[in-house]
C-alpha cells in the first residue's frame, strides 16, 4: 500500500504530541509524589533542631531557626488591624530624637476626653492609646508620654520585656532576687538589661517546649489565690494541668496588678479571689490608692487590663476553653498542626478561633460577638457619663467649701464607681470575655455614681456599701528603702 | 539490536517508552500514597490524609464507633452511588489538600450533608420514618442537633 504524503508526515507529529502529553502527566505525577512525601515527612518530623536552645537563649530569632513557622506567625503580631470595637489602626508619626517610632496607635483619651476627667491628675490622662500586638510591648512602654510625667520603676519590665534571662542574671541565678532588684531600679536603668519584647522563653521550656510560667508576679499571685481556696504552696509549673497552663501563660501579664510599697514589688491582688468585688475589698483593706484625683480629692485606683480575671468569670472558662484556644488556635501547615503564634482577635480568624466549637457561619458568629459588644459599649458610655457627672458635682461641692468629712462618702463612692468602670473599660474584650459579669460590673458602677450624687445632696443618705477611709498620704517608706520616685514627684508611678 | 525491535519505528518506540514511564510512575504514586486503600471500607484509610487524623481520632471515641465507619455515614447506600460519591469526595479532598486551599475547620458541602442525613435515616429508618413522613416538604437535618454522634470536629 502506498501511503499518501499527508498521512506519513502527520503520524510522527501525532506520536511526538502523544509523548509530550505523557511527559506532562509524568511530571504532574512526580510532583504529586513529592507533595505526598513532603506531607508525610511533615507529619512524622514536625521540627528540625538546627540550633541548641538553652535557658540563656532569649533571642526569639534563634528559636525561630528551629521553629520557623511559629516564629513567622509571632512576628506578625506587629500587624495592626482594627476590629469593630478593638484592635488598632496605625497612625504615622515623625520620629524624634527621644521617640524614634514611625507609627503609633490612635489616642484613646483624644477620642473620648471623658477618660481625661476620670484620670485627672494621673499619668494616664497624658497618654493612653489603643492596644497593639506583642511586638510593640517593649518600645511602647519606653516611649509613652507617661514616662515623662512620672518616673516609672523597673517593675514594668516584667511584662514589657523578655525577663527570664535578665532576672536570673541579675539575681545570680535566682529569679525572685533578680525580680526584686529590677523592681527597685528606675525604668531608664532597667531598660539597659532588656533586649526583646515578650518572647518564646517567657512561656516555653527550651528543651521540651512545654508551657511554663516564668513571671514572678503570676507565680506569687496564683499562690495567694490558691492559698485562699485552701491549696497551700501552689506552683503552677508542677501542679497545673496542660489546659490550665494554656490560660496561665497569658495570665502572666494580662491581669490587674499594683506596685506594693517603696520597693515597688509587683503584686496581683488575688488574695481574696479573682472577682472585682474581691479585688476591691483587697485594696480597701490595705488602703491602697494609685493617686489622688485632681478635681475631687478622692483616693482612687487605676485598673489595668484584667483579661485573666474577667475570662475566669465567663462561660468559656467554665467550659474549659482557654486564652490559647481562641487567640492562638491550631492551624494546619501541610501535614502538621501547630498553635498559631500570631496572637490576635478571634474576630480576625473566625474559622479557626470559633468554628472549632460553634458550627455557624462567619457572619452569624461575628454578629453574635458584636451584639454583645454593642450592648456593653452602650452601658459603658452610660457608666462613664454617670462618673463624669459625679466628678462634676464633687468638684462643685469642694469649690463651694464643703469639708473633707462632708465629702468623704461621695469620694469613696467615686473610688468604687471609677474602679468598677475602669476594670471593664481597661479590659481588652469590650465586654466579650464575660458578658453578663461585665455588664453587672457596669451596673454597679452606675449605681455607685448615682449614690455618690445623692450623698452630696443628702448628708443622711446611707449608701449600700460601707465607706472605707483611705488615707491621703501613703505610709512612710521603710528606712533605707531606695527611693524610686523622686521627692519632687510624690505621686506613685503610673503603670 | 534484537530483530524484533528493528521492526518498530523510532516514534512508536518513543511513545511506548513514555506510556510505560507514565504508567510506572503513576503506579508507584498510587502505591506510595496508598491509593488502593481508598477502595476498602477501613476508616484508617481516610486518615492517610493528615487532615482527617483528628476526625478519625474522635470517631474512635464516639458513640457510633462500634456501629458505623466513615463510609457508613459519608457515602450513600448502593454500590454504584457509593463509589461515585467516593470518587467525587476523593477528588475534592486530594485537590484541596495538595493545593492547600481549604479552611482549617472543614465545613461539609451541602451535598455531603445530604448524604449524611440520608444515611442517618437509612439505618434509623424505624425511628425516623414517622418524623420524616410528617415533614415531607422540609428537609430533615439530623446532624444539626446530633452533631457529635459521629465524631467531634
Amino acid at each position: 500500500m502506498i501511503e499518501t504524503p499527508k498521512k506519513s508526515s502527520a503520524r510522527p507529529a501525532l506520536l511526538v504530541a502523544l509523548a509530550a502529553a505523557f511527559a506532562v502527566i509524568a511530571v504532574l505525577v512526580v510532583a504529586l509524589v513529592a507533595n505526598v512525601a513532603e506531607h508525610k515527612r511533615e507529619a512524622k518530623v514536625p521540627t528540625v533542631r538546627v540550633v541548641e536552645l538553652t535557658e540563656e537563649t532569649d533571642d526569639p530569632a534563634l528559636w525561630g531557626k528551629n521553629f520557623p513557622q511559629e516564629y513567622d506567625q509571632y512576628k506578625k503580631t506587629a500587624e495592626m488591624t482594627p476590629t469593630r470595637f478593638g484592635g488598632s489602626e496605625a497612625v504615622p508619626r515623625v520620629p524624634t530624637s527621644d521617640d524614634p517610632r514611625e507609627k503609633v496607635s490612635r489616642s484613646k483619651i483624644d477620642a473620648d476626653p471623658r477618660l481625661k476627667t476620670m484620670w485627672a491628675g494621673y499619668a494616664f490622662a497624658a497618654d493612653f492609646r489603643e492596644r497593639r500586638g506583642h511586638m510593640y510591648v517593649l518600645e511602647d512602654q519606653l516611649y509613652t508620654k507617661r514616662q515623662q510625667v512620672v518616673k516609672q520603676p523597673g517593675t514594668c519590665a516584667q511584662c514589657h520585656a523578655s525577663t527570664w534571662v535578665a532576672y536570673r542574671k541579675l539575681g545570680d541565678g535566682d529569679l525572685i532576687k533578680g525580680f526584686e532588684k529590677m523592681n527597685q531600679m528606675p525604668y531608664s536603668e532597667a531598660k539597659n538589661l532588656l533586649k526583646h519584647p515578650v518572647a518564646c522563653i517567657d512561656c516555653h521550656e527550651p528543651k521540651t517546649m512545654a508551657l511554663r510560667v516564668t513571671k514572678p508576679g503570676f507565680l506569687e499571685g496564683i499562690k495567694a489565690l490558691k492559698a485562699s481556696q485552701g491549696v497551700p504552696n501552689y506552683d503552677p509549673n508542677t501542679m497545673a494541668t496542660r489546659q490550665e497552663m494554656r490560660a496561665f501563660v497569658c495570665g502572666q501579664c494580662h491581669v490587674e496588678y499594683y506596685f506594693k510599697g517603696p520597693e515597688k514589688r509587683l503584686v496581683y491582688p488575688w488574695a481574696k479571689g479573682l472577682k472585682i468585688d474581691d479585688i476591691m475589698s483587697y485594696y480597701d483593706e490595705i488602703k491602697f490608692k494609685d493617686w489622688t484625683h485632681k478635681e475631687t480629692g478622692a483616693q482612687v485606683l487605676k485598673a489595668q487590663h484584667p483579661e485573666f480575671e474577667t475570662w475566669n468569670q465567663g462561660i468559656h472558662a467554665r467550659s474549659g476553653v482557654t486564652c490559647v484556644d481562641c487567640h492562638m488556635p491550631y492551624m494546619r501547615v501541610g501535614g502538621t498542626k501547630m498553635a498559631d503564634h500570631h496572637v490576635r482577635s478571634p474576630l480576625l480568624n473566625v474559622n479557626r478561633a470559633c468554628q472549632q466549637c460553634h458550627k455557624w457561619s462567619d457572619a452569624e458568629l461575628k454578629d453574635r460577638v458584636e451584639t454583645i459588644q454593642l450592648r456593653f459599649k452602650k452601658l459603658r458610655d452610660q457608666a462613664m457619663d454617670s462618673l463624669v457627672a459625679l466628678i462634676g458635682d464633687l468638684k462643685a461641692a469642694k469649690e463651694a467649701g464643703k469639708s473633707d468629712a462632708e465629702l468623704a462618702t461621695a469620694r469613696y463612692l467615686q473610688r468604687r464607681a471609677q474602679f468598677y468602670l475602669d476594670f471593664v473599660e481597661a479590659e481588652n474584650s469590650a465586654g466579650f470575655h464575660a458578658p453578663d459579669e461585665q455588664v453587672r460590673v457596669l451596673g454597679e458602677s452606675i449605681n455607685y455614681s448615682r449614690q455618690g450624687q445623692i450623698a452630696l445632696r443628702d448628708p443622711s443618705f446611707k449608701p449600700t456599701v460601707a465607706v472605707v477611709d483611705i488615707p491621703a498620704t501613703p505610709p512612710a517608706p521603710a528606712p533605707g528603702a531606695p527611693a524610686v520616685v523622686p521627692a519632687s514627684a510624690p505621686a506613685p508611678a503610673a503603670h | 539490536m534484537p530483530a524484533g525491535l528493528t521492526a518498530i519505528s523510532a516514534p512508536a518506540l518513543l511513545a511506548t517508552a513514555a506510556l510505560g514511564l507514565a504508567a510506572g510512575v503513576g503506579g508507584y504514586a498510587f502505591v506510595y500514597a496508598k491509593g488502593y486503600s481508598y477502595l476498602t471500607n477501613d476508616p484508617a484509610a481516610c486518615a492517610n490524609c493528615h487532615v482527617m487524623q483528628g476526625y478519625y481520632d474522635t470517631w474512635r471515641q464516639s458513640p457510633h464507633h462500634a456501629a458505623a465507619g466513615c463510609n457508613d455515614c459519608h457515602t450513600p447506600a448502593g454500590k454504584v452511588a457509593k463509589y461515585v460519591v467516593k470518587a467525587e469526595n476523593g477528588f475534592h479532598h486530594s485537590l484541596a489538600f495538595t493545593v492547600g486551599n481549604f479552611p482549617d475547620q472543614i465545613k461539609a458541602r451541602p451535598s455531603s450533608r445530604e448524604v449524611v442525613n440520608g444515611q442517618c435515616q437509612h439505618c434509623h429508618a424505624e425511628i425516623t420514618h414517622d418524623m420524616t413522613d410528617f415533614g415531607k416538604d422540609e428537609a430533615v437535618d439530623c446532624v444539626r442537633c446530633h452533631a457529635s454522634v459521629g465524631h467531634l470536629r
